[in-house]
């Protein structure tokens, strides 16, 4: 494609991306650096029906002329990275000089918010992403082995999951595990202990969201393994078959193979949506026992006095998150393209 | 303020004061658009104030559980989103902070007859809103529970605990007792009620410092603590949805619930005769040998826009006017505890009136106990799961909330 085609064939895309995903994502890299202005306060009497009150109160006169006078707000720098909420430099620092052995540093650190919700984002994201792609390759193995009558169906179902708003599917799922819920007096029946409950313990609602996870995503990669599945070169199948291969072994050495760029495909997307885990976490309740990076910047704007700054930095933490843990396979692709 | 409240809650018993005439209220023209939370007792105001309707009044009304996030963008543009934003003590703060509502003084002189004193929110000598109900958390109790384990109604929560041993001893209940227990506002809320029981304060006099991590707050967590003993262990996940479908299958015998959940729970959806019928309630307990009932009062009133102009400030107030007339609150009773002249309070009100008259706290006003509140709804989870001391939970929150603090401005 000659050069000027293509720049006319990419340009809309370009925009696009440069107006939806660049400039909103320089937009919050400059907002992680400011934080609000000192409120000017005031002492006033606050009269309500039950009773008057000399309380402080913000003087919005004198808050506004400041912040008209500098919109962004004051300038923190890297302030906002390195406090308690987010890094936490100093707080890590001392529990690293006062600990008495490394799982009780490990304590000190879960204790942090952004330590505690990175603790739970990657055991998810490790343990949700090839539990994913191995359930989903056996599913897509299995479909494309039934009779043409029954694959309709059978697709239909195993995408429900996928179908459902995480949202709804998680409270469904919340319900269901009660302890006066069918799955929970199941797992309590089959316990034989009454007082089992998967909301209480933390290690328990860390299985239970993790279960949804996979739950949720395999049908993703089901769908991409079976239209995969669909272009495997049945002659090079044939003649492993006339070579004696068993199934296992022509699944192992031809199939697999084939759909290694489409495994790598998944677990791209896969590392990616599990890196910001979310909507289970509100759907299930279970922020007393698990966060993660995305319900931290849900938190800091979904209260009376909305933390742009804080949320901003936990949005560039987030994306930082992302570029390391893709770069490996960014490394695969730049290498391969200079290969040829 | 034992006095004060009497004067804002007993029955006057006089016939409401004329309230506007019904067809038109008698507007002219001009916009009102309102912004409310989405429960029943605010549904019959504002379906009041729709009768305003018409005659070149255009009249919108949004009821949304988001209410909190949307208000301060939607009040910043100017002209702004809505005419009329329907506030409660927490949610005024912010628009306050922004200088996003007008003061009121000049259409309550003119257009607000028949509202009393006590229902003005001023703020530094201005009217900033206008307050028709109270809510606040107060005891809900199963008489024939209480009364098949042979103890009276409790007045302290000693009592409650002593009550929910006496019930689980004699196997009437598993868990006897429920709480707005879950992680993040549900329980902030529980620790700022039992703190102001035991005399608590929050902040350093006079400035945004956190003074919480103390004896009363220790207190305060050892008790909580001892309460969540005689609950489900689910707890951390129940707000007040769950609280009132556990009360309404009859699984519980005392719970410290809103107000304005008693319509739902007293209407014969959702539960047994039984459990209905045994339904009491009382102000909420006093902690510590104290005097004051450990829980928060709650006013909801209604605020003006700043961004607008003053043809529709005075429709938006007119008609608000005319949603909160006695009119309205005695057909609705039952819904709420109103604040408004010429209402009878009925027995559902009785919880709100004994806490009340105890001498409840109204919830602090001060701009940065949002972010307090939410300190404490998060660090102090590790506490109740048992993996935390109650004096390095109280020194998460005030960590936590001297970083949100100094980010927010309020605190160098």
């Amino acid at each position: 494609m000659p050069h000027k085609t293509f720049f006319w064939f990419i340009l809309p895309s370009a925009l696009a991306m440069t107006l939806f995903i660049a400039l909103p994502i320089v937009s919050v890299l400059v907002q992680s650096f400011y934080v609000e202005h000192e409120r000017v306060f005031k002492e006033v009497e606050n009269c309500t029906p039950f009773s008057c009150k000399t309380e402080l109160q913000v003087d919005a006169e004198a808050t506004a002329a400041l912040e008209a006078a500098e919109p962004l707000g004051r300038f923190n720098g890297w302030g906002t990275y390195l406090n308690r909420r987010h890094l936490a430099v100093e707080e890590v620092g001392q529990a690293w000089a006062e600990r008495a052995s490394l799982p009780d540093f490990l304590a000190a650190l879960y204790n942090l918010p952004f330590y505690k919700a990175l603790a739970f984002t990657l055991t998810y994201l490790l343990a949700v992403t090839p539990l994913v792609i191995l359930l989903g390759f056996a599913i897509a193995l299995g479909v494309n082995a039934l009779p043409g009558l029954f694959k309709g169906p059978v697709i239909f179902f195993s995408l429900l999951p996928m179908v459902i708003t995480p949202l709804i599917g998680s409270l469904i799922l919340f319900w269901m595990i009660d302890a006066r819920g069918i799955l929970g007096s199941l797992i309590q029946t089959l316990w034989e202990d009454p007082d089992l409950s998967l909301k209480a313990s933390p290690v328990l609602t860390w299985v239970m969201l993790m279960v949804y996870g996979v739950w949720h995503s395999a049908p993703f990669a089901f769908v991409v393994f079976y239209a995969g599945l669909q272009t495997v070169p049945q002659d090079t199948l044939e003649s492993a078959m006339i070579d004696g291969a068993t199934r296992w072994e022509r699944t192992r050495y031809v199939v697999l193979p084939y759909l290694m760029p489409l495994v790598i495909f998944v677990t791209l997307m896969q590392l990616m949506d599990n890196f910001r885990v979310f909507e289970p976490v509100v759907g299930f309740s279970a922020q007393a026992s698990a966060t993660s990076l995305s319900w931290m910047i849900f938190n800091d704007l979904r209260q009376e006095v909305q933390l742009f700054g804080s949320a901003a930095a936990t949005s560039v933490l987030t994306i930082v998150g992302v570029i390391i843990l893709l770069m490996p396979v960014l490394i695969r692709t730049w290498k391969q393209f200079h290969q040829k | 303020m034992k006095m004060m409240m009497k004067g804002a809650l007993a029955v006057t018993g006089l016939v409401a004061s004329a309230s506007m005439a019904s067809a038109g209220c008698g507007i002219s023209g001009g916009s009102v658009q309102v912004l409310a939370n989405d429960f029943p007792a605010l549904h019959a105001v504002v379906s009041e104030a729709e009768a305003c309707a018409g005659n070149g009044v255009t009249f919108t009304k949004n009821h949304t559980a988001e209410h909190k996030d949307l208000q301060v963008p939607a009040l910043t543009t100017n002209p702004a989103k809505y005419t009329t934003v329907l506030v409660a003590n927490g949610t005024l703060v912010p628009l306050l902070n922004d200088n996003l509502v007008r003061p009121l003084d000049a259409l309550v002189a003119q257009h607000g007859q028949g509202l009393k004193k006590s229902q003005l929110i001023t703020i530094d000598g201005q009217v900033m809103a206008v307050a028709f109900m109270a809510n606040a958390q107060h005891l809900f109790y199963r008489d024939d529970i209480l009364k098949a384990a042979g103890v009276g109604v409790p007045k302290s929560y000693e009592e409650v605990v002593a009550a929910a041993k006496a019930i689980q001893d004699k196997g009437l209940m598993k868990y006897p007792l429920a709480g707005t227990f879950k992680a993040g506002w549900n329980l902030g809320e529980e620790f700022v009620n039992m703190y102001l029981g035991y005399g608590g304060e929050f902040f350093a006099s006079g400035s945004a410092a956190p003074a919480i991590n103390n004896a009363k707050g220790v207190a305060t967590l050892e008790m909580m603590k001892s309460l969540t003993d005689y609950m489900n262990p689910d707890f951390l996940t129940y707000d007040s949805n769950s609280v009132q479908a556990e009360w309404e299958a009859g699984n519980v015998a005392m719970t410290n619930l809103w107000a304005s959940r008693i319509g739902a729970v007293l209407d014969n959806e959702g539960s047994t005769p039984a459990v209905v019928q045994a339904t009491r309630f009382a102000g909420a307990p006093t902690v510590g040998g104290g005097s004051i009932p450990a829980t928060t009062l709650w006013w909801d009133g209604f605020t003006i826009a700043r961004n607008i102009s003053d043809a529709d400030a005075e429709a938006s107030f007119r008609a608000m006017m005319n949603g909160v007339s006695a009119k309205m609150a005695n057909a609705h009773a039952d819904a709420a505890t109103w604040l408004i002249e010429g209402y009878e309070p009925g027995a559902t009100s009785q919880g709100i009136l004994d806490s009340a008259s105890g001498g409840a706290q109204p919830y602090p006003m001060v701009p940065y106990m949002g972010l307090m509140h939410t300190a404490l709804g998060n660090e102090l989870v590790e506490f109740f799961q048992g993996s935390e001391s109650a004096e390095k939970a109280l020194a998460d929150v005030e960590a936590a909330y001297t970083v949100a603090a100094r980010e927010a401005g309020f605190l160098k």
